[in-house]
């Protein structure tokens, strides 16, 4: 399967291209060229799919395949960093539903940035991004991974500042550089500490045998390394991921332009924390305290995400918080999943599969709202149903989707979750069908608020979005319809043993009424105009405050970074800086100009001058060498 | 003797063609002398295989045969680049003396590093000196061309006779010129230091080490552009070549003399390189200040005498190549159109002229090794195979060196960058020739870096100090 190196060269020479001679093509050009790669390399990771998963199973799994591999930097004889394509379950679903969203969103935004002063430069860009997802999920080893884990990040801060004129957008991109910039120092050093102890970088050895026994005793303020290197390793994934306290980035995010908020913070990236470690599972089940660790991070943040995205009204950033707990669903998976039981596993990839169509297509449902309406409030919208038919039904399916209601393909893969949540045991169950009622309420919040309720003055009527945008709207919510139904565990399973998914009566059950109750309330409270909403936020004044001001989380880190570390230990620094680092420059710059200015005559031009030198210096070496 | 032979049959076609070729078809003369390097260069391009002829006289290997191969490509972009400038009226008269003269002092070169004997060796040195002059002088008109050529005719001169008398006492201590004997028969004796020392002074003179650099300055200065890059890059790259070989081969036994030399001397260079080179206003000049602190990391390589040294010393001087020819490649091609070759003269550069700007920046970046450019991982792969060997305060002090190049290597991207100027040099499309070798060098610079291939390939031909 050599051919599936060409599935990351055709969006690199893409991006080239696009970003070096994209100026002198026209719009149309320039995006039908960018679709034209991405339905290429779509139509090759359609065809390695089938061909990896047609292949007979070795021993009842799917052989790990590396059809492409080659060392590009030795540090010693076992530690060396090689690039490579890794074909596994996992790595082949990633390349589905990357090229899958990702070709959507480019004919999407065909449409969606018509005449947008940059077209080229955005087409560039999302060929960067594409070409950085794709190098990522298909690493050899955790060095590979962690390259193209921050061209990604790059590329994600190129497409959030896309309107680099508007200050928000600045600000906005910053951030999301900043703070996952941060998180990936703890991986960073997570990679040396584990590479350090395993003297390996590929994940095949790692994740193979026990790979953490060369840490064993090794204890740093009463963890042991292990714990360390793994706990590290997942704060990277948590950043990228917008795992609380690191979430802050994601919903400033939404200033990119939406259809890049579908692709890179609904579907593709925001996921690579989840990939990462279900990337290294096998090794992180050697650490059950970090398992542990990662189930009480996702629980907490998926109950949190989804109370704030009960009150905020602007739509893109109620999706931003329902991605955050979506994403941490995924990750509570994880957590409660353990080596001889993968249910959790298997659910998780399960939900980011689906997650990724139907929150694509959700984000793309409401880029076509905002297009129609030019506004993100949801104040501004209201009744849009009569005038956005295709796009109304679409967003309702993945509403549907989300909020776990059979047939759709949410149902299945969040059942899978909450019952192996229940499997761990009672408590994380209950409380993942909690936060489940809880993203059935304030989808149909926001969706009631969009297509029903009063409708908002309109400068002109909105009207349906072009061809370009409803077609991949079609395609998305035909994809959310079917692929609940997909055996999705004969293919991805933690140990690679085929697992016949069974839907759990009574988990099922009992999610599907929670959702339906949380549907209801929010048909009661919004479906026609009325005064009971308003009347709820006052009697709940207090809670309601805090939630739409996102519990102040953004306030704590201002003020953390402001007062405290500008001003005990930036100071300081920069004192010192200033004064020593930059004195001790100076004064070399000093030396340097004085040296130079007094021996310039040595350089005299004159050539008896020249030869005496010459004959000096090597008469001079010989006596000292003889001497000393 | 393979690469030898087709250079020579490649000098006695050109030969032919200059002299009976019609006025017409001399129009050709230079693609052809491009075309026929270019097949010299692929038709050697293989590694040879470890071997010796005339008793010893003329010894190759696979290491040998691939530096020849990197300096031909190094010749092979500067004949690129001189296409345009071979067109120019004062220079088309001899332009088959220019294309000829060069190839014949690659040949020399090729004797200096196959040579198994000093004999041959020395020969080869002096076909690689004496026509250098006769290229410095190609602008002859030019008061400073020739008062170049004549400086350098001079030095060059003194340092054969210092070299000479030097190689005679090792002949007076040793009773032979064969490498492979002098390597058991020499010892420390002050006889045998002097003539060693004085050796080494005849090729710092060829690599511009300090205090044996005085002539550089003002022979790149006055110097053709071209005759300058070429200097500057194949025939201080031949030389190190050579030095590594003869130190390894004849000399290995009195490694502890020559070590500590070799260590003061690349300290004096690399500083005073850069002491003077951030004076510099001429762009030539200053090119050749750097050139003389870049000589001194290059001879990192040589101290450190392990493998890993010498193939980053190769490296190195691959990357070298790359870095310096592009930047020559701009201020010859700046210089053909306007004359000027100042650094006042490129203010605002980057407004008029993008491309060649950015240029010029990329190496700029990779002469001062600033990360991702080739010159980074060439830096980076010398100073740790000489940090490996424990030479702490000597890569400690090339550090702090590099800062300082830095400096005025900046100076130059600021220049272009950021300095505005009434009398920006207008906007102009450089030859198409001119632009192709630039455009090489600058892929050079950004993919020898990246494209880990390159450095395995060079690493695993290598030797170390006493692995030849």
């Amino acid at each position: 399967m050599e051919y599936s190196l060409f599935i990351l060269l055709v969006p690199m020479v893409m991006f080239l291209l696009l970003g070096l001679l994209g100026h002198k093509m026209s719009h149309r050009t320039a995006g039908l060229l960018g679709t034209l790669g991405l339905a290429v390399i779509t139509v090759l990771a359609y065809t390695v799919a089938v061909h990896y998963f047609s292949a007979p199973r070795v021993d009842g799994k799917f052989e790990t395949l590396t059809p492409v591999c080659f060392e590009w930097l030795r540090f010693t004889d076992s530690l060396h960093i090689d690039f490579g394509i890794l074909l596994d379950p996992i790595s082949v679903m990633m390349l589905v539903v990357i090229t899958t969203v990702s070709l959507m969103v480019h004919i999407y935004s065909m449409g969606y940035m018509h005449g947008e002063v940059g077209f080229q430069r955005y087409y560039a860009f999302l060929s960067l991004f594409t070409f950085s997802m794709l190098g990522l999920v298909v690493a050899t080893n955790i060095f590979q991974m962690y390259i193209f884990w921050e061209l990604v990040g790059a590329s994600s801060y190129l497409l959030i500042g896309f309107y680099y004129t508007k200050p928000s957008a600045i600000s906005a991109s910053k951030k999301a550089f900043i703070v996952t910039r941060f998180a990936d120092l703890g991986f960073l050093v997570g990679i040396l500490l584990l590479s350090f102890f395993t003297q390996t970088f590929d994940f095949g050895t790692l994740t193979e045998g026990n790979a953490l026994a060369s840490m064993a005793g090794k204890t740093f303020m009463g963890l042991s390394a292990g714990v360390w290197a793994m706990s590290l390793i997942f704060m990277g994934g948590a950043g990228k991921s917008a795992m609380f306290p690191l979430h802050i980035w994601l919903p400033d995010a939404m200033e990119g332009p939406t259809p890049v908020s579908a692709l890179i913070h609904a579907a593709t990236m925001v996921v690579a924390g989840v990939y990462l470690v279900a990337r290294l599972f096998p090794v992180y089940c050697q650490v059950p305290e970090v398992l542990d660790l990662i189930t009480c991070v996702g629980a907490f943040t998926a109950l949190y995400a989804a109370v704030v995205a009960c009150v905020q009204t602007d739509i893109k950033r109620v999706l931003a918080f329902s991605t955050i707990s979506q994403i941490a669903f995924m990750l509570v998976a994880l957590g409660v999943s353990s080596a001889d039981h993968g249910l959790g596993y298997m659910a998780s990839m399960f939900h980011l599969f689906t997650h990724a169509m139907f929150k694509a297509l959700l984000f793309l449902g409401a880029g076509a709202i905002i297009h129609a309406v030019h506004s993100n409030e949801m104040s501004h919208m209201g009744g849009l149903r009569k005038y956005m038919p295709v796009t109304h039904i679409t967003f309702l399916i993945a509403c549907l989707a989300i909020a776990g209601i059979p047939p759709f393909s949410g149902f299945f893969s969040k059942d899978e979750i909450l019952a192996a949540a229940f499997d761990k045991s009672t408590f994380w169950g209950v409380w993942m069908t909690v936060v489940a009622g809880l993203t059935a309420f304030y989808m149909f919040r926001l969706y009631f608020n969009i297509f029903w309720g009063k409708e908002a003055e309109h400068d002109h009527t909105p009207h349906e979005a072009p061809k370009t945008m409803s077609l991949p709207l079609i395609f998305l919510a035909v994809v959310t319809c079917v692929a609940g139904f997909i055996p999705f565990g004969e293919f991805v399973t933690s140990n690679g043993l085929a697992y016949h998914i069974h839907i759990e009566m009574s988990v099922a059950v009992t999610s599907v009424i929670v959702a339906l109750a949380g549907i209801a309330l929010a048909t009661w409270l919004y479906k026609n105009p009325n005064e009971k909403p308003d009347r709820m936020a006052a009697s709940m004044s207090g809670l309601y405050k805090w939630a739409y001001h996102r519990f102040y989380i953004d306030e704590v880190y201002i003020f953390i970074t402001h007062k405290i570390i500008f001003n005990c230990i930036s100071t300081p620094i920069a004192w010192f800086d200033r004064h020593v680092v930059d004195g001790t420059m100076n004064m070399f710059a000093w030396l340097t100009q004085t040296v130079s200015f007094r021996i310039r005559k040595l350089q005299s031009g004159q050539l008896q001058s020249y030869a005496w030198i010459f004959l000096m210096g090597a008469l001079v070496i010989a006596l000292l060498v003889i001497c000393l | 003797m393979r690469g030898e032979l087709s250079l020579i049959a490649v000098i006695v076609l050109l030969f032919f063609y200059d002299t009976f070729g019609s006025q017409k078809s001399q129009k050709l003369f230079s693609v052809t002398a491009c075309v026929l390097l270019a097949a010299q260069t692929l038709f050697n391009i293989l590694p040879a295989e470890a071997g010796s002829s005339f008793a010893g006289m003329y010894q190759t290997s696979p290491i040998i045969s691939m530096v020849k191969v990197i300096l031909n490509i190094g010749t092979l972009l500067i004949f690129i680049q001189s296409v345009a400038w071979t067109k120019l009226e004062h220079v088309v008269i001899r332009r088959g003396e220019f294309y000829l003269l060069v190839l014949m002092t690659l040949l020399g070169m090729y004797l200096m590093i196959s040579a198994g004997n000093f004999l041959l060796f020395f020969v080869g040195l002096e076909t690689a000196s004496l026509p250098v002059a006769t290229l410095v002088a190609m602008e002859k008109f030019r008061h400073s061309s020739y008062e170049a050529a004549a400086k350098y005719v001079f030095v060059a001169v003194f340092s054969s006779a210092v070299m000479l008398l030097g190689l005679s006492y090792i002949y007076g201590v040793c009773g032979t010129l064969y490498f492979d004997d002098v390597i058991h028969r020499i010892s420390g004796t002050p006889l045998a230091i002097v003539g060693l020392i004085f050796f080494l002074a005849g090729m710092g003179f060829k690599i511009s080490l300090v205090p044996f650099h005085l002539w550089t300055a003002d022979v790149y200065q006055g110097a053709p552009t071209q005759v300058t890059s070429y200097l500057s890059v194949i025939s201080k790259g031949a030389a190190v070549f050579a030095l590594t070989m003869i130190l390894f081969k004849a000399f290995p036994t009195v490694a502890d003399i020559w070590q500590p030399v070799l260590y003061g001397l690349i300290i004096v260079t690399i500083t005073v390189g850069n002491l003077f080179a951030v004076r510099q206003k001429n762009l030539k000049r200053f090119l050749a200040f750097s050139s003389i602190s870049q000589a001194g990391y290059i001879m990192l390589g040589i101290i450190a005498g392990s493998t890993a040294g010498m193939g980053s010393l190769v490296y190195y001087v691959l990357v070298y190549i790359f870095s310096n020819l592009a930047a020559f490649g701009v201020i010859s091609s700046i210089e053909n159109q306007t004359d000027k070759v100042s650094m006042d003269d490129y203010n605002g550069l980057y407004r008029t002229n993008p491309k060649l700007s950015v240029a010029m920046m990329l190496a700029m970046f990779s002469l001062a090794g600033i990360p991702p450019f080739a010159g980074f991982f060439s830096k980076f792969f010398i100073f740790a195979a000489a940090a490996e060997q424990g030479f702490y305060v000597l890569v400690f002090i090339a550090l702090v060196n590099t800062i300082i190049s830095l400096y005025y290597y900046l100076l130059v991207v600021k220049a272009m960058f950021i300095h505005q100027d009434d009398c920006t040099i207008p906007a102009f499309r450089s030859s198409c020739s001119l632009r192709l070798g630039i455009a090489v060098c600058v892929l050079g610079i950004v993919l020898t870096g990246l494209v880990s291939v390159v450095y395995t390939q060079i690493f695993n031909l290598s030797f170390g100090m006493f692995g030849l």
